[in-house]
This record gives C-alpha cells, sequence and structure tokens, in this order.
C-alpha cells in the first residue's frame, strides 16, 4: 500500500470503480455523461463549471481532470484563472458570511 | 526557430523516432504500449486494407516559409528538397492512367515554394482532376510573387485547405510562430475577396484546427460554430468548414511532447482513446501518397517515417496499380493518432 491519499495515475482508474459495484456505477456514468453533454448550456461553458467546482470541493483528480477538458474545449488561462476567482470567492463569502451567526450568537450571550 | 535536421537533432532520423515510438525514450518495461497491430487485430482490421483509393497525395518539398512547432514534416524555408519536374511528370503519367484518382492534394513545406508548382497545377487540371492545395496562408503574403496566388487557386478552381491553429492570436502564434495569426488573417481576408468561402462561389476554403498542445480536440462541429462566430465577428471572415485534427506524434510534435515531458501521457491517452469505428475509417485507406523523390506511402506520416509502401515497386516510376490496391498498410505506434477519439485524417474528424 502506498504512504499518500492522491495519487495521480489513480484519475486513469476511475473507470474501474464499477468492480465493486456495477449497477450504480454505470448509472453514475451515464447520468454524468448525460449532465455533461451539450444540451441548455453547451459543453465547453459545463466544462468551465466543472473547473469552478474541483478547486470549491478541492479535488486534485477533478482539477487535472477539467484544466486540461477546459483548456481543450477552448478556454483561455485568464478565463479559466477567472473561474478560480469565483469559486474562491464563494468559498469565502460562504465561510465569511457565518460570520453573521457569529455576531447574532455573541450579541446573544454578551452584557 | 530551425528545422530538427538544421539543429543537428537526433529526431531528424526517422529511425530515431521509430525508436522512441516502440519502446519509450529509455527501454524502460514501465513504457510498453499495447502495439498498434494488436488494437487493430482485435476488432478484424489487421492486415489493413486500402478501400477505394481515390486521393493521391503529393508532397512537393520540404521547403516552408514558417517554422511551426508541431510540423510533421520538419518543414522550414533550411529544408531545401523539393520534387524535380522529372517526378512530376512520372506522376501525370500515373494521373493520366489510373482514372480511380479523382482528387490530387498537393502538400508541403509550402507547396507554392516548389517553382514548378504552378505547371504541376495546370497539368493536373489538363487531366481533370480535383486539386487541393494546403497553403499555409502566410506565403501568400511572404513575397510579392505570392500575392496573386488567390486568383490563381479561383482560375483553376483549387480546394484551398489551410491551418489556422486557433482563433486567437495567442494560440495561434505559440504553435506556428510570432506574427502569423495576423498574416493569416489577411490572407483569408485576400481569399474572401475573390470569393473563396462565400456561398455559392463553389470556392472551397477550409480551414484546419489542431491543438496547440498536449491533448486532443474537442467535438468539430462545436468548434466550427465557434470559429465562424468569432472570425465574422472580429475579422469578417468566411470560410467553409473546419477539420479538427489530432497531432501524431512525430517529428517536431514528437520532439516538443518530449521536451515538454507529455510524451508518455499523450501516447497513453491516444490509446485510451482508441475508437474502432475511427481505425476502420483512416485516410490510408483510400489515398496514396508521394514523396518529394517519388517514393510512395500510405500516407504523409509514414513518409515522414520513412515507412515505404509495402509493394514490390516502391517508386512513382515503378507504379503498377494492382499491387497498390492489393498491399497492405504498414502500421506502427503513431498510427494510434489518427484513431483516438472522433478519428483524425487531412479531412478532420472521421466519426461524429
Ligand atoms: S506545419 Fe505547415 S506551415 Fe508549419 S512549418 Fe510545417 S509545413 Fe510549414
Ligand atoms: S498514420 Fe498513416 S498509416 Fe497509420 S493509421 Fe494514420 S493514415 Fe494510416
Amino acid at each position: 500500500m502506498t504512504n499518500h491519499y492522491y495519487d495521480a495515475a489513480d484519475l486513469g482508474k476511475f473507470g474501474s470503480i464499477g468492480e465493486y459495484q456495477k449497477d450504480l456505477a454505470d448509472k453514475f456514468f451515464a447520468w454524468y455523461g448525460a449532465a455533461f453533454a451539450d444540451s441548455a448550456l453547451s459543453a465547453k461553458e459545463k466544462s468551465l463549471i466543472a473547473l469552478a467546482v474541483a478547486h470549491a470541493v478541492q479535488c486534485p483528480y477533478c482539477i487535472d481532470a477539467y484544466s486540461s477538458d477546459a483548456y481543450e474545449k477552448g478556454w483561455n488561462e485568464a478565463q479559466m484563472m477567472e473561474a478560480v476567482h469565483i469559486a474562491a470567492a464563494i468559498k469565502g463569502g460562504a465561510a465569511l458570511v457565518h460570520g453573521v451567526q457569529m455576531m447574532n450568537k455573541v450579541k446573544e450571550i454578551a452584557m | 526557430m530551425k528545422s530538427l535536421k538544421a539543429q543537428g537533432n537526433i529526431l531528424a532520423d526517422a529511425h530515431e523516432q521509430l525508436d522512441i515510438l516502440e519502446h519509450g525514450v529509455n527501454h524502460d518495461d514501465a513504457f510498453r504500449l499495447v502495439p498498434f497491430q494488436q488494437k487493430l487485430e482485435a476488432i478484424g482490421l489487421f492486415p489493413l486494407k486500402p478501400v477505394a483509393i481515390d486521393v493521391f497525395q503529393v508532397n512537393i518539398g520540404k521547403m516552408c516559409n514558417q517554422v511551426c512547432r508541431h510540423c510533421h514534416v520538419d518543414a522550414g524555408p533550411d529544408r531545401k528538397e523539393i520534387m524535380t519536374r522529372k517526378t512530376m511528370y512520372q506522376c501525370l503519367e500515373v494521373l493520366q492512367k489510373d482514372v480511380s484518382f479523382k482528387t490530387v492534394d498537393l502538400t508541403g513545406g509550402a507547396p507554392e515554394m516548389n517553382p514548378d508548382f504552378r505547371w504541376f497545377v495546370e497539368e493536373i487540371r489538363k487531366l481533370g482532376k480535383h486539386i487541393i492545395v494546403r497553403c499555409n496562408l502566410t506565403i501568400i503574403l511572404a513575397n510579392k510573387k505570392y500575392h496573386d496566388l488567390p486568383l490563381f487557386f479561383k482560375q483553376h478552381a483549387i480546394e484551398v485547405v489551410s491551418s489556422l491553429p486557433y482563433f486567437t492570436r495567442n494560440r495561434t502564434d505559440r504553435q506556428r510562430g510570432d506574427g502569423v495569426f495576423e498574416d493569416s488573417i489577411k490572407a483569408l481576408q485576400m481569399l474572401n475577396e475573390v470569393g473563396y468561402g462565400k456561398e455559392n462561389s463553389g470556392l472551397l476554403l477550409n480551414l484546419v484546427y489542431n491543438p496547440a498542445g498536449a491533448f486532443l480536440p474537442p467535438s468539430q462541429a462545436n468548434l466550427e460554430k465557434e470559429y465562424k462566430e468569432a472570425l465574422m465577428k472580429e475579422y469578417g471572415i468566411s470560410f467553409n468548414n473546419l477539420f479538427a485534427i489530432t497531432n501524431l506524434p512525430i517529428s517536431r510534435y514528437l520532439d516538443y511532447l518530449l521536451q515538454s515531458g507529455n510524451y508518455e501521457k499523450y501516447m497513453e491517452k491516444l490509446i485510451t482513446a482508441f475508437n474502432p469505428s475511427a481505425a476502420a475509417n483512416v485516410m490510408c485507406r483510400n489515398t496514396l501518397s508521394v514523396g518529394w523523390d517519388g517514393f510512395m506511402y500510405d500516407c504523409d506520416f509514414n513518409q515522414m517515417l520513412d515507412l515505404k509502401i509495402d509493394a514490390p515497386g516502391k517508386h512513382i516510376a515503378a507504379y503498377q496499380a494492382a499491387d497498390i490496391k492489393n498491399r497492405s498498410i504498414v502500421l506502427n505506434q503513431h498510427c494510434y493518432g489518427c484513431t483516438a477519439g472522433a478519428g483524425s485524417s487531412c479531412g478532420g474528424a472521421v466519426t461524429t
């Protein structure tokens, strides 16, 4: 067993996730494929969203996959970095907005 | 930038390239790729045989005014290999005798730099063949003597196929050299002016997208839509079709893959994306490719790897239709580039 949690080569093995539960994996991949297909949003737009979300959920596999995919689909470096900033801004905002809860609590207990 | 040959780079030698393609850089056991032949055997396509051969592709010289980073020909201003009129006569003789060839696809380098280019075009037209010229666009502006090329193309109803790696300056110039994007735009406007790429003009102007980096092309149809919108909006340019092609791991693109540490990952990517229906439609099945020195190959890529045709006569002077039609196509690991994803040929994706 390797002594680290993330290995870049594991991304290529994602397809084998069905080994332990084929039905659910098949359903996941079918749904995943459909979700990313051209539809109300283009596959290109979805790729940039996926890149931002990959940063928000901090998944190194998804960051790898969607950095390549978004660039392949024609987004440029500046556009990709702006998407990452949006993910970061939402994450930062999401943390900060809880500050209101903190303030509420403090006001509740303070004299 | 110089050609690999002028740099004295070992990759200028086709055998070195084949060795890397088959055994990896360090002959490392970990780098053992499934042989392409095995993949074809598994789907009943080996030996790979031609179908109706109707395209006669001729590389009339390696000389080029550009030195693109991905060039599989290793072309450039320092390359002097050029087809002679004698070899052209031999090609014309075959084209005259063998009526199955409907299209003559002229490529290079910059084919227009061959001093006999215009003469050759006129002779081929006399035989009633459809002509494609792979024009790199900037050649039209490179020198006064080429400024009238759009008109010349028009006079001979030539189909113009031109590479424009992307509709933005940055990606195009990184692959093809500084200033190439701007000159390409000007050349496209000149072609539009004489009617190329305009509806109902009958003058076909097709563009070629190939990835500026170590990745595969996205959907050809979507890309064509984006190119058309962007080029029209920004520069008022129209064109007919966009061909999205995959870079094959040979010559200067192989050098780029090795230098950037992307070689193994790229090969794995090509193999993972192997598509049996693309394999059934590879361009070598309907093409004969002739080199500047008259030797015959299954395709332009085999030509650059010096993999000559598997037939008794290997030179155009010894052309025998029956041998060409019954031959087996020579395959190697670079062929994975033609069968990945939607597939890739000179005419773009081979499946939708
Ligand atoms: S890719 Fe085409 S234009 Fe570029 S150097 Fe090669 S032959 Fe010339
Ligand atoms: S590289 Fe040439 S021989 Fe190989 S599959 Fe492609 S066209 Fe055919």
